[in-house]
């Protein structure tokens, strides 16, 4: 039997070693890791609790990312509660991988530490390899700071283990900014936290000899469509999921998580969305705001993928003028936040302004200034009635302003 | 909401004390944040940690400060870093040098309107007296708890021993008696 390990009520944890804690906690059966900056720690952490022998389960040490998400395959497929930890250039060399764990729905957790792509290469946070596992079928958790990156592991098993879901969850920190910067976390005793996540249930599991199953079998046109769409149709139908654990984590812990997460929306004339720390950093500048007099308000999106479609389009359906951030260099298009937010608002009555700024690559500081800056932007959009300005901005980027694309409501 | 810089070099342990302050801080019922900006930086180079102390949850995720305390744990920073750098006019200083407080400020002309804002005390000399090693982030503690009165020297150490938990007997007492010289000696 695994060692418990004595907690207090607050400790004070980078969201690294917070995500770590909750892994040890939901007793993981496999953990296969390649350790990557800035999520070394989590690895390096689970690393010293198995050999503590506070893990019951298996740790395996692969030669790359690839391995990692390959092993975490195979030990799922044969019927173990399976995790692991990456960021950037770790996870790029997953993906492929990716899709194979999701296509054969299997409920591997991982927690990823966001953090730049290469070229040039940068260690620091951005949203590149969030972005990088859109379309890979995994459902995706978003912690703004460590007490969330703590919770959401939590749940994240509890969501892709369910047999309604069954798929694989990410939840994803901002590298440095999250990952390394320790604050105040509410913990849960490791039995009141196992009890919540539960016993792992197997299902159709390969070590089971009386019943054998294939999993990642080949399907060509006479197949492949009926298993994608189904597997499409498991993600979109997860949010009930999602919502119920999220409930029951609430009524546990009184800590109150929402497929998007609004804050001073009541009556918000204007608001920015964004994920990561920057949705907390622009709260600071909306509630300074509103002493002035600007009606601000922000919204996320805390599960990025089912994206959440119906709950952006109400909490932003009445607002006048939007930006919409993306940390992640969006390489000839608009930023992929933007255009998931205005898909959803095109189909509202209102039809708010959406501009779009890309901003923070490579860790570059994002003020509560620039983000007051950004709010004003948006009252004049707001009280001009059209877009006053190109639609995408670069937002703390030094040289030339950069700005792509006229609004065609204008005046 | 506290706000406190620290400038150090990498294995100087800015981060470990920062991480440490926080710990002992949150045992009071308050908010803290401790985070540093390093990356890939190698021993030796120039680094900045951090610190927020706040009554309500520190939501606050921006780099950008304006500190209330400037901590600088190696000398030479006092000379080649910005240690002035978006300050206020409260904003206090304590610098670890072995030079007299006076000796200083005449070489550094940034300092030369900020006098009666500026503390130094010999950390490093201090740590290798009692742990043995230059490591002058937990002398800079004691000196920080006598120039902001934060907290009791008393109550201080005995929560910084169960920060130090994980070290030998031996270590811990040497950080306690380099705390209290700090803080007996900073000036």
């Amino acid at each position: 039997m695994a060692e418990k390990m004595e907690l207090k009520e607050v400790e004070v944890w980078d969201g690294n070693y917070a995500a770590s804690q909750a892994l040890r906690q939901a007793q993981v059966d496999v953990v296969a890791a390649y350790p990557i900056t800035p999520s070394t720690p989590i690895v390096e952490n689970y690393g010293a609790y198995v050999a503590n022998g506070y893990v019951d389960g298996e740790f395996v040490m692969v030669e790359s990312e690839h391995a990692a998400m390959s092993g975490c395959v195979g030990a799922a497929a044969a019927g173990g509660r399976v995790a692991t930890a990456t960021s950037s250039q770790g996870f790029a060399l997953m993906v492929e991988v990716l899709y194979q764990a999701s296509g054969m729905r299997l409920p591997i957790v991982m927690t990823v530490v966001n953090r730049a792509l290469a070229s040039p290469l940068n260690v620091r946070g951005d949203h590149s390899d969030m972005y990088l596992g859109r379309d890979s079928g995994w459902i995706q958790l978003d912690a703004f700071n460590a007490q969330e990156a703590y919770d959401l592991t939590l749940c994240a098993f509890k969501i892709g283990e369910d047999l309604r879901v069954r798929l694989p969850v990410m939840v994803h920190q901002d590298g440095f900014l999250t990952s390394h910067t320790a604050q105040n976390v509410h913990t849960l005793s490791d039995d009141e936290a196992y009890k919540f996540v539960g016993d792992y249930k197997p299902h159709e599991e390969m070590l089971d000899f009386s019943k054998p199953v294939t999993y990642g079998a080949q399907t060509e046109e006479d197949w492949h469509f009926e298993h994608k769409a189904k597997q499409h149709k498991a993600l979109i139908e997860s949010r009930e999921v999602i919502e119920e654990v999220f409930a029951e984590f609430k009524k546990l812990t009184g800590r109150e998580y929402k497929r998007v997460e609004s804050y001073m929306m009541d009556d918000a004339e204007v608001a920015i969305v964004a994920l990561g720390t920057t949705v907390e950093t622009a709260r600071v500048a909306a509630q300074q705001l509103r002493e002035e007099g600007v009606k601000a308000g922000v919204v996320a999106p805390r599960v990025f993928r089912p994206f959440p479609f119906d709950d952006i389009r109400d909490a932003l359906e009445n607002t006048k003028a939007i930006a919409v951030l993306d940390r992640s260099a969006p390489m000839g298009a608009m930023g992929a936040l933007f255009n998931e937010v205005s898909a959803a608002l095109y189909t509202t009555p209102n039809r708010p302004l959406v501009t779009n700024f890309i901003y923070g690559l490579g860790g570059r500081d994002f003020s509560v200034e620039e983000a007051k800056r950004i709010f004003k932007e948006q009252k004049a959009h707001a009280d001009a009635g059209y877009i006053t300005t190109p639609i995408q901005q670069f937002s703390g980027v030094r040289g030339p302003k950069l700005g792509f694309f006229e609004t065609k409501r204008g005046k | 909401m506290i706000e406190i810089r620290w400038h150090s070099r990498a294995g100087q342990g800015a981060v470990t004390g920062a991480k440490g302050l926080g710990d002992v801080v949150a045992r009071t019922g308050k908010e803290v944040q401790a985070f540093a900006l390093y990356g890939s930086a190698k021993r030796g180079a120039a680094m900045r940690a951090y610190n927020r102390i706040d009554d309500k949850q520190i939501i606050n995720h921006e780099k950008h400060m304006l500190p209330d305390y400037v901590l600088v744990i190696d000398p030479a920073l006092a000379f080649t870093d910005n240690i002035t750098e978006n300050d206020k006019p409260t904003t206090k200083y304590i610098i670890t040098t072995h030079l007299s407080k006076d000796e200083l400020i005449s070489q550094i002309p940034e300092l030369q309107d900020k006098k009666d804002r500026v503390f130094v005390v010999d950390a490093i000399g201090i740590s290798l007296d009692t742990i043995g090693r230059s490591i002058p982030n937990t002398p800079m503690l004691g000196a920080l708890m006598k120039v902001s009165g934060m907290f009791e020297l008393d109550f201080f150490l005995d929560s910084m021993k169960s920060v130090l938990a994980k070290f030998p007997q031996k270590i811990i007492d040497a950080n306690m008696e380099a705390m209290t010289r700090a803080y007996n000696e900073v000036k």
